[in-house]
């Protein structure tokens, strides 16, 4: 945090989250033991951990879609209690987020038009955002007429068309091959550079994370906590091919697998008992 | 090549029938059942006259505002029951029943409440028919995507839009094949809701053929009512084609996968 | 620990059943006062308590359940028939592409035509015997079996075909072991469908025709103004008929209890 700017973009403070039986035979699940961090204006962090980690929790706890048990989740010094309005989302299932009877225009469109925007600004801003994707002549056809890394970039022009204060993207590249998924890490970077907008990025693959981020936070196995907080000090212009073989890059990468390993077997529990 | 191909295939088995019914009915004349060629010049003395406009349109007429009502207050009842848990729940038992009864069975009883007139016949007609679509827009509603859903909200659509950008289109597959089932529930109750105390109507000329043993009078009324079926049924499928092109051109993508 | 544990509520599984329990009785409850209070002329809607114990005298007497096992008779005579007829045609149309091309025109003309057309035809043939019935029943519950099964034969994975040919399976024992097993969700969702409509039918008919059974009682409870009788027996259709789904949808699940692939209605 500089003094400049004291007030961090995103703070998570004791965040708690517990799932509650579903069945009274079942067992409460505590999800989230205690998570606290913050994240300064238009840092690009990537959240990593084991599988089962709470990972997807974590982000539809700060969308405001889930409420967290106890804690506090502040965006620019304001309780989040709902999807905040400066705030957009990239979903896991792509296929499943777009609206399959728009088109792709009227889906990136679409929060705008709710939001009241005139149809000329609607309009501009579309093109902008699909061109900014790459997608400037795919307006006119339909999500499922696309190939999955095409849709994926849809929803990251509705995202960008948006403009938010923060993005929120949930394990976007998952269920795309790894061909179109570099392209789509160098999409973000350059989106994240372009907007200045902060992003926070969940993914499961360690080296994506490293050649994304300017900061990497690694969750523990459930119930979660923090385990680590690396910062990547990398250099700002970062490509696929020099990034991914510089040493530093092998060092982090290391390092944070090293961490993974260690989260798969270790949980809140265990963790707080070492800080006890 | 492929024109005569469909061609084929649509009348061969169609002439094939009609050949045999022409040929029994020289063989072996029945008092119960009319020549092609009878039928066809009994249809269009009987049916395009005064009982047009006498019969044949307020029957229509009748049956057009029973779709249009059923269709209307099952979508709406369907958003409201299935966007409400609660409510759901409650009413559940209830819609079960209610739709459990064979509509016919209601008209007498109303009948008597309501007295014999259109209004009793129309409200039959939206009473009986509007169980597809209310249950169907209950299920659609209750299936909105989870994802899509949380896109919704996260990009602060209100309730009204996301009703409008996605509730309603995302059931529209299922609330359409509710209206469907409701279009032939709606012939039927039309037809019984004619059958008695009433002196007009497609259902009473044609019972009244029947009684005054009026054959091939009774069998082209029997036609007319398959061709009023039919044009429901054409005129339905090009409405959902039209509605549903994105959703025909999403199942074909999946189907190839 | 003891927090967690604290956590559990009630689960949602568990209030169904009792807001369901709920509405019933609040809507009978509704009902009794707004005919008790005369809010509605209660010449035409009798208090729900009137009807209750008139559908209780309709339970202890012998009659009805005469008529209740005419209207099951023609209901289940009429399903059985539909049902096997439309299956054999409909494995056969459904696994022969040019059987389906050819038939196709004749059945989307044919499928339309509503049943109740055939009334006076009925009339005229059988008078008011259960034949009468039978027709119209048959004729509305096979057209829902019969696409059903055209649909299921035509779902056969073609790999599976192959395979089973490959290993010299005959006509018979492909059908058996390759297309049944694919057609049955099917088979039973057609079966569902048709339940329902043979059961509607069988009272229109009895209603309309006079064929015996539940129907009849109910135009003669009109002719004689016995309004409370009228809705005890309406009741009693209503009940009838969410028994014989309820019935169907059991051996629906424990028929396909097997089949892991879950099947959405083939949209006719």
């Amino acid at each position: 945090m500089s003094l400049e700017n004291p007030t961090p973009v995103l703070l998570v403070d004791g965040l708690r989250k517990i799932y509650p039986a579903p069945t009274p035979q079942a067992e409460a699940v505590e999800a989230i033991r205690n998570l606290t961090f913050s994240i300064p204006q238009g840092q690009l962090v990537c959240i990593v951990g084991p599988s089962g980690a709470g990972k997807t929790t974590l982000l539809k706890c700060i969308a405001g879609l889930l409420p967290p048990t106890s804690g506090t989740l502040e965006l620019e010094g304001k309780p989040i209690t709902g999807p905040p309005r400066t705030m957009a989302v990239v979903f896991q299932e792509y296929g499943r987020s777009l609206y399959p009877w728009m088109s792709v225009q009227a889906n990136v469109e679409l929060p705008l038009k709710t939001a009241g925007m005139g149809k000329a600004e609607r309009r501009q801003r579309t093109a902008e955002a699909l061109d900014a994707v790459g997608l400037g002549d795919a307006g006119d056809k339909y999500p499922w007429q696309l190939s999955g890394g095409m849709q994926q970039r849809v929803a990251i022009a509705r995202a960008v068309a948006y403009r938010p204060q923060i993005l929120l993207m949930d394990e976007p590249f998952a269920a795309v091959d790894a061909q179109t998924r570099a392209d789509l890490e160098d999409l973000v970077r350059k989106i994240w550079k372009e907007l200045g907008v902060t992003v926070l990025f969940v993914t499961h693959d360690i080296d994506e994370s490293v050649y994304l981020g300017q900061r990497v936070i690694v969750l523990s196995n459930r119930p979660t906590v923090v385990q680590d907080d690396v910062a990547i000090d990398l250099l700002d212009e970062r490509d696929q091919l020099t990034t991914r073989s510089d040493p530093r890059f092998v060092e982090l990468r290391h390092h944070i697998y090293g961490e993974i390993q260690r989260a798969k077997g270790n949980t809140g529990d265990a963790e707080q008992a070492k800080t006890a | 090549m492929r024109f005569f191909k469909s061609v084929f295939f649509l009348l061969a088995l169609p002439v094939v029938l009609i050949a045999l019914w022409w040929l029994s009915a020289i063989v072996n004349p029945s008092f119960f059942v009319p020549t092609p060629g009878e039928l066809i010049t009994t249809f269009f003395t009987t049916w395009f006259g005064e009982r047009f406009t006498d019969d044949v349109l307020p029957s229509l007429g009748r049956l057009a505002l029973g779709i249009i009502g059923s269709v209307v207050v099952g979508i709406v009842l369907g958003l409201l029951i299935g966007s409400f848990r609660t409510l759901r729940q409650l009413l559940e038992p209830l819609l079960e029943f209610f739709r459990a009864i064979p509509p016919p069975v209601l008209l007498p009883l109303l009948m008597i409440i309501i007295g014999v007139n259109w209004r009793m016949q129309v409200f039959v007609i939206i009473f009986g028919s509007l169980w597809p679509v209310l249950l169907n827009t209950v299920e659609g509603v209750r299936a909105t995507d989870e994802v899509q859903r949380d896109t919704a909200r996260s990009y602060g659509l209100g309730r009204a839009a996301r009703l409008r950008y996605l509730i309603l289109p995302a059931a529209a597959p299922q609330i359409l094949a509710g209206i469907r089932q409701c279009l032939s529930i709606a012939l039927i109750l039309m037809v019984i809701s004619e059958l008695w105390y009433t002196s007009s109507g497609l259902g009473f000329t044609i019972v009244k053929f029947q009684r005054d043993f009026a054959i091939p009078e009774m069998w082209s009324g029997i036609l007319v009512l398959g061709l009023i079926g039919l044009l429901l049924a054409v005129l339905f499928r090009y409405i959902e084609r039209y509605l549903l092109r994105w959703y025909h051109g999403l199942r074909e993508v999946q189907r190839e996968s | 620990m003891s927090e967690v544990r604290r956590l559990r509520r009630t689960s949602s599984s568990s209030r169904g059943p009792v807001l369901g329990a709920v509405g019933v009785i609040g809507f009978l409850g509704i009902w009794e006062l707004v005919s008790r209070l005369g809010l509605v002329d209660s010449r035409f809607v009798p208090p729900a308590s009137e009807v209750l114990v008139q559908f209780g005298m309709y339970v202890v007497d012998k009659a009805f359940w005469r008529d209740v096992g005419s209207t099951m008779l023609s209901w289940s005579l009429g399903l059985a028939i539909s049902v096997i007829a439309a299956t054999v045609l409909g494995f056969l149309i459904g696994s022969s592409r040019i059987m389906e091309r050819l038939t196709h025109s004749t059945i989307e003309f044919l499928r339309p035509v509503p049943s109740v057309a055939l009334i006076p035809l009925a009339v005229l043939l059988f008078g008011t015997q259960i034949q009468a019935g039978l027709l119209l029943i048959v004729y509305a519950a096979f057209w829902q079996v019969l696409l059903q099964v055209i649909y299921g034969a035509k779902d056969v994975d073609p790999v599976a075909d192959s395979t089973a040919r490959s290993y010299g399976l005959s006509r018979f024992q492909r059908i058996r072991y390759v297309t049944w097993p694919t057609a049955l969700p099917y088979l039973m969702t057609g079966i569902r469908l048709a339940a329902a409509v043979a059961l509607i039918l069988a009272i229109t008919a009895e209603l309309i025709i006079g064929t015996d059974g539940l129907g009849k009682q109910i135009a003669e409870t009109r002719e004689g103004g016995a309004i409370t009788s009228m809705y005890a027996l309406i009741l009693a259709t209503g009940l009838i008929g969410v028994a014989i789904n309820l019935v169907v949808r059991f051996v629906e699940r424990r028929t396909l209890a097997w089949h892991t692939s879950v099947r959405t209605e083939a949209a006719g």
